[in-house]
């Protein structure tokens, strides 16, 4: 990589980043609103654990993979809304005039949101730890678990940039967030997959991909070392992050269409 | 080969999707460090013309070449050569002056110590120094204006683009952005080709202007030229007594031939130019008639376009403005 390039990346991601903390209500809801869902739950649903064959006796540790979900979510939500304006606005147009290389937009873009995704799994992390949640698989399953909610929100946000740069409308990303909500609700969010005795809730919840990213980070909080859940985990999270990076290079390319 | 600080383009036509014909086969030749004003009302195909120009939108037909290099098959050449200031101030609300002037040297290449010397020289030039580190939401329009300029100059471009610089900015604003732009063709043999609704402003600054409407160029020249082509320097003369209206037509008729004028005037068009206010000053004073108002109308661009169109200038953009922004979200939605 180039100096040149890594210069515009960084440059890039820097911006995403001032531009995030300079909007204040672009950090404050994606920490707290997930953090309030979750005190919610904890509270209505702890009965919960007594259910034969429920993983844990904490519903606090349970419930704590789903902030990094929605977390997630809000973040690229904004991140895409973010990109979104600059179409509107062609601010995007003057970096299209520069020799800056579309790779390095997207680069430095999704730069901005594992920053993002890192200080937000920081703060999830630090405040389970808080309330007495133990993690099963140690410091370094910390890291993995950061590591995975990183990439969920590397491929959330290049979900979000895609339908920023394909409709340039800040409106048609935000539409995409209950969307994302509804994946969330029919996944084993609330409740695992084997204890869900709806069976056509089971089955969605099966097919949902959102179920393997929770059980994924839920697996390193409650159970430890989960081969299996962290391979399904990791494996949907770099199946997404790979789709939706190559939709948005694309879409990028028709944006960026100059000669 | 175009000069390597000229523009032209042949035959330039643009189509949108399910649109107009924006730009209907314009041919155009800038020289080198001339400013060239683009004259038009809304919606007339000026800012589809720069887009198409700055490579950022294809032709539908026809060919461009700016510095030299065509604008379909040597785009980055183009856009190396080439600084833009486009329609609206493209600027992020939450970054600061100098902000901008950093992301836009660095995606420039530049390195760390030539992107501060640049910044430095740009905020300077531009007058924003001592505002160059509050939030660009805190900024005035004129001052939006100076940092896009700014941004466009920041790799020394041999050619402008400058799309309706100074739209909605009062008048001091307006003088300062001409003054920088007039320097920047005269002390630095910058090329500017400037898009403008604004008559004065294609007065005042162009060396040439190109009146363009409904996608076609429909006049071509020095503002000078353009004015001489469409008539002869009016006097319009409002008498003191109003009953006198009669004997001061009398009067003018002996340097020109009647023309429309305010209801309580008379107006002629002189037969030999400007040089006949004096005497007409004297054959009133001669005949002792009395003067409320004497004024002397030199023929405008909004005569020409008048003209040439049937239609005034002022008010002529009666079609729905699309920014080019919204053109290009438009065309690639």
């Amino acid at each position: 990589m180039s100096n040149v390039f890594a210069g515009q990346v960084l440059t890039l991601a820097q911006r995403s980043v001032v531009r995030t903390v300079r909007q204040p209500a672009n950090i404050v809801f994606p920490l707290v609103f997930p953090l309030l869902l979750l005190a919610v739950n904890a509270g209505g649903l702890d009965a919960a654990t007594r259910l034969p064959g429920f993983p844990t006796n904490s519903f606090v540790a349970f419930a704590l993979a789903i902030p990094f979900i929605q977390g997630a979510l809000f973040a690229t939500m904004n991140a895409g809304t973010d990109l979104a304006r600059d179409i509107q606005t062609g601010f995007l147009n003057r970096l299209a005039l520069t020799p800056m290389r579309g790779i390095a937009l997207l680069t430095g873009q999704l730069g901005g949101i594992v920053a993002m995704g890192v200080i937000q799994s920081l703060v999830y992390l630090g405040v389970g730890l808080a309330v007495g949640v133990r993690l099963e698989s140690g410091p370094a399953g910390a890291l993995v678990l950061i590591v995975l909610a990183v990439l969920i929100s590397i491929g959330f946000g290049a979900l979000g940039a895609f339908a920023a740069l394909r409709t340039g409308s800040g409106e048609a990303v935000q539409s995409l967030f209950p969307v994302f909500f509804v994946f969330l609700f029919l996944s084993s969010m609330a409740m695992p997959r084997n204890l869900i005795e709806i069976d056509w809730f089971r089955a969605v919840a099966t097919a949902n991909p959102v179920s393997y990213l929770i059980e994924a980070i839920r697996s390193l909080i409650i159970v430890g070392w989960d081969e299996e859940a962290l391979a399904l985990g990791f494996g949907f999270a770099f199946a997404i992050t790979v789709v939706a990076v190559a939709l948005a290079s694309m879409a990028l390319r028709t944006r960026l269409a100059r000669s | 080969m175009t000069d390597r600080h000229g523009i032209e383009a042949q035959g330039l036509v643009r189509v949108f999707k399910k649109g107009p014909r924006a730009v209907d086969g314009i041919d155009l030749r800038v020289e080198p460090g001339e400013i060239y004003g683009f004259l038009g009302p809304n919606g007339a195909g000026k800012s589809t013309t720069v887009l198409m120009l700055v490579t950022l939108l294809p032709p539908t037909e026809g060919s461009a070449r700016v510095a030299g290099y065509d604008v379909v098959s040597e785009g980055p050449h183009v856009r190396a050569s080439i600084g833009a200031a486009l329609q609206e101030a493209a600027l992020d609300p939450l970054l600061t002056g100098r902000e901008h002037l950093r992301l836009q040297t660095t995606m420039h290449g530049m390195s760390a110590a030539d992107r501060k010397q640049r910044s430095g020289e740009l905020l300077e030039r531009v007058g924003l120094t001592q505002a160059a580190d509050r939030k660009v939401r805190t900024y005035s329009g004129g001052m939006k204006r100076r940092l896009d300029l700014a941004l466009a100059l920041v790799h020394s471009p041999s050619i402008l683009f400058l799309d309706e610089p100074t739209t909605g900015l009062d008048i001091q604003s307006r003088l300062a952005l001409w003054a920088e732009v007039e320097r920047l063709a005269r002390d630095e043999g910058v090329t500017v080709f400037l898009t403008t609704q604004y008559l004065e402003e294609a007065d005042a600054l162009a060396d040439r202007v190109g009146i363009i409407d409904h996608g076609k160029i429909v006049a071509e020249g020095s503002p000078a030229d353009l004015k001489a082509q469409v008539g002869r320097p009016t006097v319009e003369v409002v008498p003191a007594d109003r009953e006198e209206r009669d004997r001061a037509a009398a009067i003018l008729a002996r340097f020109g031939e009647p023309c429309g004028s305010a209801a309580e005037g008379v107006a002629v068009r002189l037969r030999s130019g400007e040089a006949d206010l004096a005497e007409i000053v004297r054959a009133l004073d001669a005949e002792n008639l009395k003067v409320e108002h004497l004024q002397l109308h030199q023929p405008s661009l909004d005569d020409v376009f008048l003209a040439k169109t049937g239609r005034s200038l002022e008010g002529a953009g009666d079609e729905e403005e699309v920014t080019p922004a919204a053109e290009l979200a438009l065309d690639r939605a």
